[in-house]
């Protein structure tokens, strides 16, 4: 008796999974990365002459949590139009009974692979701000995104920054769409948090559990989201990722605390990602325009609400912010002695 | 600060800092006073063309030309009035106006749009 390799068990599976697109306007393309609901295909919208990326859940019926999340997500996007959010196009069911989605086709990189080509801080620093707009814009529309991390975000090939995957996302007051609202689904149980990842798997894999439960990435989950304590769950608890992610895009690490590369860091950013990390919601950003706030007073060489600067702190800012000034009086009061030495010989 | 305003603060400070320095100079130490009020005059004549110009024109080489150009007018001219020290004033006279043109395009503020 043989045995099917593994390779070709993998064939199979992904030939069984592959949707029927009768029916629709739309042509697979190819396969683009399986997430916890489904898979995302680039598809051709044949009405348009467009690429779209094809979002397709694994199980048929319109029936059922994941079904109801899926088209929650879809209605998320739909309310969410702002330039650092991925736009959704179209929301359906196939003829093989599964539901779908259709959004915009990002041909970019994700973060922490976009990240390795972008040296300077500055420019970290202002990918991240743009990351903070989109995340702003949700809140404001009453949505957390619950699970932002590098590889949600997505950076386009004009430098567009894109924040994904709004799968986990909950709606804190009713304002995006009502069946939106009635669809969000707190119980749904989709895999075990207590489990551990294997490893490498453990800031790749978002966790999803039920009620009472876990929904993040491990390193960039509040500690309130890994205790599960969905009802508290507020603008902050983004905010703790949001310095997760921002402890990345300077050390590459998101706990910040443990990584070596912070002794190179200004101590205003470290504050911004303390402050932003802090254990208890009560002591971060209340919302993310003020942390946004901090990081451009850093840019723009201010002094951040993060950080109490000691006079010496204070001067070497100073300096900074004024240095090619300083430089000049400096010159022309060296040029002033010589001139005065030059008289006096 | 807006650009007028601190092209004229800067151009007074360096002006009278130009002006103090004559006091090393012992042939002229009995007219200081004279020497950095008209100095400070130029400083803040200097700087207010400067900060007039940057709001005028948004671009730093221009503006530490600009600012060039009228320290040097104007040192001259008061070198001339003095018949000497034509190197001691017209250099650190043109140099203050460079700095006063720097200064006013980097750190000046643009005017804020007129809302109706």
């Amino acid at each position: 008796m043989r045995f099917l390799s593994n390779g070709a068990l993998e064939r199979l599976r992904d030939g069984a999974e592959v949707p029927d697109l009768a029916g629709t306007r739309y042509r697979l393309l190819d396969r683009i990365a399986r997430g916890g609901m489904g898979v995302v295909y680039a598809a051709e919208d044949e009405n348009l002459q467009r690429r779209v990326a094809l979002k397709v859940l694994d199980i048929p019926g319109t029936e059922g949590d994941l079904a109801n999340r899926l088209i929650r997500e879809a209605r998320v996007l739909a309310a969410l139009e702002h330039p650092g959010i991925v736009p959704v196009h179209d929301v359906g069911t196939l003829a093989d009974g599964r539901v779908f989605y259709t959004m915009k086709f990002v041909e970019g990189r994700r973060l922490d692979q976009y990240i390795e080509s972008v040296a300077s801080v500055p420019d970290r620093l202002r990918i991240f701000l743009r990351i903070c707009d989109a995340v702003a814009f949700a809140h404001a529309r009453g949505v957390l995104h619950r699970d932002l991390k590098p590889a949600n975000i997505m950076i386009g090939p004009f430098g567009e920054v894109l924040v994904m995957d709004w799968g986990l996302a909950k709606i804190l007051r009713p304002q995006v769409s009502d069946g939106a609202s009635k669809a969000d689904p707190e119980a749904t149980f989709i895999g075990n948090p207590k489990q551990p990842a294997a490893a490498g798997e453990a800031t790749e894999l978002s966790v999803v559990t039920g009620h009472g439960t876990v929904m993040g990435t491990p390193g960039y989950m509040s500690p309130e989201q890994t205790r599960g304590d969905v009802e508290h769950l507020d603008a902050r608890s983004d905010i703790y990722s949001l310095g997760a992610l921002l402890g990345f895009l300077l050390t590459g690490r998101p706990e910040i605390a443990s990584s070596s590369a912070t002794r190179r860091l200004d101590k205003s950013l470290l504050a911004i990602c303390a402050k932003s990390t802090a254990a208890a919601p009560a002591d971060r950003y209340p919302n993310v325009p003020e942390m946004a706030l901090d990081v451009s007073r850093y840019l723009d060489g201010l002094a951040v609400d993060a950080h109490r600067e000691s006079v010496f702190e204070k001067a070497v800012r100073f300096y900074r912010r004024y240095r090619f000034f300083i430089l000049l009086i400096a010159a022309y009061l060296a040029m002033r002695v010589l001139i005065l030495l030059f008289m006096h010989r | 600060m807006n650009k007028v305003l601190l092209g004229l603060l800067i151009g007074a400070v360096l002006g009278a800092i130009d002006g103090g320095t004559a006091w090393f100079t012992p042939a002229v130490r009995a007219q200081l006073v004279g020497i950095i009020f008209g100095s400070t005059i130029k400083g803040l004549i200097a700087g207010v063309a400067a900060g007039i110009f940057a709001r005028k024109v948004n671009s730093v080489p221009l503006g530490i030309l600009f600012g060039l150009a009228v320290g040097f007018v104007l040192a001259y001219l008061v070198a001339y009035m003095q018949h000497g020290y034509y190197f001691e004033i017209i250099l650190p006279g043109s140099i203050v106006g460079m700095i006063v043109g720097y200064a006013t395009q980097r750190y000046g503020a643009a005017p804020a749009p007129a809302t109706r």
